[in-house]
């Protein structure tokens, strides 16, 4: 059942210059992005830096202009039509939070806790005082948060609480979708452990949605059920964790997975020897997979819940990817 | 760069023809005009009104406007009715006092407040930089005209080592050396005081960045080369604490030209400022009109300087 | 070629740094030896005192606000005793550091080729042109396709892998036979890191010599490490070669670290991480005395915790402190 859409989204950022400071290009940071989002599953996004998952999330939320194609919430076209205030859009702007990696500067320092949390219902339910307290204390319960935080304040709280406030906060509206950006990057290992488990729970109790933006592939590995594998502002691969972990086409998501560092010390030159080996590939083969603009494919079905960007003008998909010798076109 | 520089111009355009509006229309419209302050109950006011008939006073504003401008495109700024002299010349004379007086200032604002922000910040929480703080303090509540009093007490009465008024000794000869001399020798003084007043804001901005630097990763990674502290300060802290103070250049050098009132009131030096102030007190709208369009291009040019400077200052910063 | 000489000895070390008027130990008794030819990394989250122990091998603290105690020997000499001018004559030509974010970790305003010549002039007698050389050559060595135009480049012009080879390439500069790395990867895409740590460990194995390796990425030891050190609020809590650690651990902080990892859930979605309760205590609320990992294990017993538990040797080359994980189970499990 989905309730979100993205439909060729995309998001451009001119670069002016000359003499009257005319718009000269555009850097494409999305460029064409479909998605389908359904109620209670988790959507990983995964890039390295600069591909544009960022701006994806941004996109949805109205944080960045979307200079083209749509974003659909519930059959309507809400496409930068954040804070708007008009009531058709009120759903659009309640059912979607985001949260973000560094939780410190995106609550107030000078508001208390109860406040900060509270604002956003504020905007969307008529809870009397006593109500909109008991429902601060609920939800601080909910991501393991004693009550006496409410007449706290951002400071007094360490790293990982502080990214449990910014979770409690995006859950405050009851949403359906929270855009996660790189919530647990700036953690160390123990307290990311924390912040997951709770994500994971409160997922369960309110059949939240994630789009879960993240570079690290064993976090998305952990929380997602769907990834979508984005390079130059596209989606190179997109589908089930299982087909993109275990049966990977397009050479950058090869690449990406085999520069993961594994836990495995008694095997790691074997590791060694296989990434290289798919680095290799990846130089000789890199052309075959983007067109001559270096620009990614359109994503082609590959085969059940599993989408590769590859050359459509090559009429058997996966030949590509299964040749190590010489380009299939 | 030179794209950046041409943009920068045709910017400048529309800016001074609608300061130059502005200026105009509030000139007009301020009470009087140059012939009210010589009401003579002698002179018949048919008479006045004639007079103001033949200066173009009476016509309509946008007529006065347009004959303006097409009088300036010919280099003619209109006469000044106070002094009865073109305002090119009567400006000509004071912007080459002010500018010279701007450049001293400059000068001893840079000379002052460099050494004192680097090595307040190098050595902070010490003695030397508590010292610099309260000159800071101090130098910054000053009034100007307490200051240049008290200068001109000191270094003008009781020491006698410096002249105190005026710019230059006109019985000198124009053009030697000796009238030189006397030209800089009376800059010190009026320069010393406009540049002391400069110097709080520098010093301080200059001591932040530099104690700002010091702990910057960069210094880490130069201290882990082995580099030795003095010269961890002149190459590699020291550069880059310049880098706000080298894009303030120009306003401060803008701020300076514009000229202060009151030290040219008290040196009787004559420079833009007291002019303006004359002229304003004369309703003597040719001048001002001048000035004010002058001060305008004069903070463009100002800006344009600084980023000029801070793109060879810092390599991060390319005007293309 | 392989030899296995001592580089570095560090005896009991404690580094104290000045709160009020009180000195608190980031690093607490901290025993630890460098070989040549191999990679030892010192593991731990943050607050565990790992960059506190880099910054002073290095002798970056600032000695108006830090207390060091113990033993640095570098070929018998002790380096905690040093004077700025002699450990200037050590620092860049006999320790090489890396550090962490490579475009702060460049003077913005210095061409790269400068930064890198600047480690040569202080410690060579090189003239201007066999520096630029050398200079050429350690690009070349660090990986960087035509050195001659990257010499004259600023770092915002070069994409974060190759600054962070820059910064390299200034460590390595005067061969040094140690390198201490403080999270030389963390900044960097997983793509970039997979080319920078083989470059390092390409480097290690060219030049014989020892790499400290600080990191909290435990996917990073268990790729690249020899040795490994743990360390839990200050202290080494356990020592091993990387294999033992990862296949058998002991320590209760370390298997509860190497358990928090996150991992794919098999079927049953009820799986959650494991999550070490409480927090790191902050360093003015370190415990002084006893088991510091004992609060956030309060399921087990009092008696496992030793009064003042040491790091003991229990096979070789694998260290554990105190007793408490002869008692140690995780909470729900059977004892």
């Amino acid at each position: 059942m989905s309730f979100l859409e993205l439909d060729d989204l995309k998001v451009h950022f001119p670069i002016r210059g000359g003499i009257f400071n005319t718009i000269q290009d555009y850097v494409y940071a999305v460029d064409g992005v479909d998605m389908v989002i359904e109620q209670g599953k988790t959507y990983g996004l995964v890039g390295e830096s600069g591909s544009g998952k960022t701006t994806i999330g941004k996109g949805i939320i109205g944080l960045e202009h979307v200079t083209d194609g749509k974003v659909i919430f519930e059959g309507q076209d809400v496409t930068n039509k954040a804070r708007n205030r008009a009531e058709e859009y009120r759903g659009y702007n309640k059912d979607i939070q985001m949260i973000f990696q560094d939780s410190t500067s995106a609550l107030n320092p000078k508001k208390r806790i109860l406040d900060i949390i509270a604002e956003p219902m504020r905007n969307y339910f008529d809870y009397t005082d006593k109500e909109e307290q008991a429902e601060v204390v609920r939800l601080l319960e909910i991501v393991g948060l004693n009550k006496d935080a409410i007449y706290r304040y951002p400071h007094e709280f360490s790293g990982g609480q502080r990214q449990r406030l910014g979770v409690a906060r995006a859950v405050a509206t009851n949403p359906k979708l929270i855009i996660a950006d790189e919530p647990t990057s700036a953690l160390d290992l123990s307290v990311q452990a924390q912040v997951l488990n709770f994500m994971k729970r409160i997922q369960k109790e309110y059949n939240l949605s994630y789009l879960f933006i993240s570079h690290d592939l064993s976090v998305v590995k952990h929380m997602a059920d769907d990834i979508a594998i984005m390079h130059r502002g596209r989606f190179v691969e997109r589908g089930s964790k299982e087909k993109i972990f275990n049966n990977p086409q397009h050479i950058y998501t090869k690449r990406l997975l085999s520069a993961i560092p594994q836990i495995d010390p008694l095997n790691r030159e074997q590791h060694k020897l296989e990434r290289q080996a798919v680095e290799k590939e990846y130089e000789e083969q890199e052309i075959h997979y983007y067109d001559e603009n270096g620009r990614v494919y359109d994503l082609q079905p590959f085969e059940k819940d599993h989408m590769v960007a590859l050359n459509p003008n090559d009429k058997t998909p996966g030949s590509l990817a299964d040749s190590t010798i010489e380009g299939g076109n | 760069m030179w794209k950046t520089v041409v943009r920068r111009f045709l910017v400048m355009i529309p800016q001074i023809i609608i300061l130059s509006m502005i200026v105009f229309a509030l000139a007009h419209f301020m009470p009087g005009d140059a012939l009210t302050g010589k009401l003579d109950p002698n002179i018949d006011p048919a008479q006045l009104e004639a007079l103001r008939d033949a200066a173009g006073w009476n016509d309509p504003l946008h007529e006065q406007y347009f004959r303006w401008v097409g009088n300036v495109f010919q280099g003619d700024f209109g006469r000044s009715y106070a002094q009865q002299v073109p305002v090119t010349t009567l400006i000509g004379s004071r912007a080459a006092n002010s500018i010279r007086l701007g450049l001293v200032s400059t000068f001893f604002t840079y000379i002052i407040a460099l050494p004192f922000g680097l090595f307040a910040g190098r050595y902070n929480n010490t003695w030397f930089d508590r010292v610099v703080m309260v000159y800071n303090y101090v130098s910054f509540a000053i009034p100007t005209f307490v200051l240049a009093l008290i200068m001109v007490f000191i270094f003008g009465y009781r020491l006698g080592w410096f002249p105190t008024r005026g710019s230059v000794n006109v019985s000198l000869a124009t053009g030697s050396a000796a009238y030189y001399w006397d030209m800089f020798y009376r800059l010190l003084l009026p320069g010393f005081v406009g540049g002391v007043l400069g110097t709080a804001s520098t010093t301080q901005t200059l001591r932040n960045e530099v104690i700002d630097a010091k702990t910057q990763d960069y210094v880490r990674t130069a201290r882990s080369k082995g580099v030795p502290e003095g010269k961890i300060y002149t190459k590699h802290i020291f550069r880059n604490a310049f880098l706000p103070i080298a894009s303030s250049i120009g306003f401060i050098f803008s701020r300076l030209l514009n000229g202060s009132v009151f030290i040219e009131r008290i040196f009787a030096f004559n420079g833009m400022g007291d002019l303006f102030i004359t002229s304003i007190g004369g309703r003597d709208s040719a001048v001002i009109i001048t000035l004010v369009l002058l001060y305008g291009v004069i903070a463009i040019f100002g800006s344009l300087v600084s980023d000029i400077v801070l793109s060879i200052a810092d390599p991060r910063i390319r005007i293309d | 070629m392989a030899t296995n000489e001592t580089l570095l000895e560090i005896n009991n070390l404690e580094v104290g740094f000045r709160f009020s008027d009180d000195y608190h130990n980031a690093v607490d008794d901290v025993s630890l030896t460098l070989k040549e030819n191999e990679i030892l990394a010192i593991v731990g989250e943050s607050g565990s005192g790992k960059s506190t122990l880099a910054t002073a091998i290095i002798g970056l603290h600032d000695p108006n606000n830090t207390k060091i105690k113990g033993e640095i020997l570098y070929k018998g000499l002790d380096l905690t005793n040093l004077n700025e001018k002699l450990y200037n004559r050590i620092r860049g030509n006999d320790i090489g550091m890396i550090f962490q974010d490579p475009l702060g970790s460049l003077n913005p305003v210095m061409t790269v080729g400068k930064q890198i010549e600047e480690s040569l002039i202080y410690h060579t007698d090189l003239n201007e042109k066999e520096r630029r050389a050398r200079v050429i050559e350690l690009l070349e060595q660090v990986g960087i396709p035509l050195p001659e135009r990257t010499i004259i480049q600023y770092p915002h012009e070069l994409s974060g892998g190759m600054r962070q080879r820059v910064v390299i390439a200034i460590a390595l500069a005067n061969k040094p036979p140690i390198l201490i790395a403080d999270e030389p990867t963390t900044a960097l895409d997983v793509t970039i890191q997979a080319q920078i740590l083989d470059l390092m460990k390409d480097i290690q194995e060219e030049t014989d010599s020892g790499i400290i390796l600080i990191t909290h990425d435990l996917g990073v030891v268990a790729e690249t490490a020899d040795r490994v050190a743990v360390m839990y609020a200050g202290q080494i809590v356990e020592e091993a070669p990387v294999d033992i650690l990862f296949t058998d651990p002991k320590h209760p902080y370390t298997r509860s670290l190497l358990n928090s990892i996150p991992h794919e859930l098999e079927d049953e979605e009820d799986e959650e991480l494991h999550v070490i309760q409480g927090t790191v205590p902050s360093l003015q609320h370190l415990p002084r005395t006893g088991d510091r990992f004992r609060d956030r294990i309060p399921w087990i017993a009092d008696e496992a915790f030793d009064e003042n538990p040491q790091l003991k040797e229990i096979a070789p080359g694998h260290k554990v402190r105190g007793n408490s994980w002869k008692h140690f189970y995780f909470e729900g499990e059977e004892e």
